[in-house]
């Protein structure tokens, strides 16, 4: 069946199998391997991605349930070389490591700044509460959000 | 790789076309919302339709208070009941329980729809809906009926919903002077309950005229603890009260020893269990009776 979904702003239009599981469109049909394919069971939150804005896990979503919504995957954070703060964040504070849930960590980042510029430390831990990582610990990932909060207020700031 | 067998799949536009394709394919169609109960079912072979009939367009998406009573719609998903202040102020009890489903993520694409038809006895909307003596509105080829949460599961992951039916609305009847609150235990955040129970209390002139206890992941359906609301039924609340409605419930439930836990430890949470969430009901319904 054909599907149209934007993803990353370009709208596309694929032949999929109705059964075919939005991270395997993204990472195979797409190619946009930056996606990661982790526990399949919407436990670990590695493939999470921004579905109208909103983190949801891709591996227990239909990529025919997408047609007709924007996804947005963590290739879409940097533009034109320059990293999104989150990202940004994760470099300065050391918030990864293997990288593998690195991805999701991310994104769900993204949407919990875009919707409360300020969270707390609370707040952040909750928001990524439904994601798993095996590595680098928590605390990292958590000051790396904070990072981004603080210098994404000084940049509205300075604008 | 976990992927689901083959199936056809189709997008609704309307409740009765969704419900004419029910119709028309037959007991091997299944509706999908979130598909977050039903997509890792199918992943494992436990469900294999052949037909998807994918509702997340229809405007089934609303929490409102009409009149006596406070409506959700079948498609309003997790994050929105959590987020409700309206549910907050009316009925606690979800706030409570959706603090503690699954994650964020997962809250963001789940359907409190979703999760009653999935019957699972260890899912917390069936408690908090049965505790609250909810009904749901339940939509067919020839019309609509409208089913009491007493009777609306009839065994394990089975409801009274027929094949080609489905549920649009769920109704809580709003009273006076009503307190509710949800108490779980689980293994690690965002996991199912070891046990779960949802207790709602509605006081009149400082004795409790009626009351409502669901346990979850007590049986094998969510299980309404008829014995110990009418023990509750005409009495002024009060700790020792609670206790004894505990004890009733502990005996009234039928765990079964899993991984979560044996028999006795789960019947033993079932009783702590419902003393405290009927303790915070009470509390609850008292500081409301006081504005």
């Amino acid at each position: 069946m054909d599907v149209t979904i934007t993803i990353n702003g370009e709208q596309v239009t694929r032949d999929v199998e109705p059964r075919q599981l939005l991270v395997h469109f993204i990472r195979e049909t797409e190619g946009l391997t930056g996606t990661h394919w982790g526990c399949d069971t919407s436990n670990c939150g590695a493939c999470v991605v921004l579905m109208d804005g909103q983190p949801i896990k891709s591996c227990t979503t239909l990529a025919a349930m997408c047609a007709g919504h924007e996804i947005r995957t963590v290739e879409s954070l940097e533009q034109n070389g320059t990293l999104d703060p989150v990202q940004q964040g994760f470099h300065e504070l050391h918030g990864l490591h293997c990288g593998f849930c690195t991805p999701g960590m991310l994104m769900t980042a993204r949407a919990l700044l875009d919707h409360n510029p300020n969270p707390t430390e609370q707040e952040i831990r909750t928001a990524i509460s439904g994601q798993i990582c095996r590595c680098t610990g928590y605390k990292n990932i958590v000051s790396a959000v904070r990072w981004a909060a603080e210098h994404e207020a000084a940049m509205r700031q300075e604008a | 790789m976990q992927t689901p067998a083959p199936f056809d799949y189709e997008r609704a536009t309307s409740v009765d076309g969704a419900i004419a394709s029910l119709a028309e394919h037959g007991p091997e169609a299944r509706l999908i919302a979130g598909g977050h109960s039903l997509l890792p079912m199918m992943k494992l072979r436990l469900a294999t339709p052949e037909y998807l009939i994918d509702i997340n367009d229809l405007e089934l998406s609303y929490i409102e208070e009409r009149m006596t009573e406070v409506r959700i719609g079948a498609l309003t998903r997790h994050a929105e009941l959590l987020e409700s202040d309206l549910l907050a102020r009316r009925f606690p009890v979800f706030r409570d329980a959706e603090e503690v489903i699954a994650d964020p993520v997962v809250r963001n694409r789940g359907t409190i729809g979703g999760s009653l038809c999935q019957a699972d006895a260890a899912e917390d909307l069936s408690a908090v809906c049965a505790a609250l003596k909810a009904s749901v509105v339940v939509k067919g080829p020839n019309g609509e009926r409208v089913i009491g949460m007493d009777g609306f599961y009839v065994g394990p992951f089975t409801t009274a919903v027929g094949a080609d039916e489905m549920l649009t609305e769920i109704r809580l009847p709003v009273q006076q002077g009503a307190g509710s609150a949800h108490e779980k235990v689980e293994r690690r955040a965002g996991d199912f309950a070891i046990a779960a129970v949802s207790a709602a209390l509605w006081l009149q002139g400082g004795t409790i005229a009626d009351a409502g206890i669901a346990l979850g992941a007590l049986g094998p359906t969510t299980i309404i603890a008829g014995r110990a609301e009418e023990l509750l039924k005409g009495k002024a609340p009060s700790e020792e009260l609670f206790a004894q409605a505990g004890e009733i419930a502990a005996e009234d439930c039928t765990p079964l020893p899993d991984g979560r836990g044996p028999v006795d430890y789960k019947r033993h949470l079932a009783g702590v269990l419902t003393t405290r969430a009927l303790r915070r009901a009470a509390a609850r319904a008292l500081q409301q009776e006081v504005h």
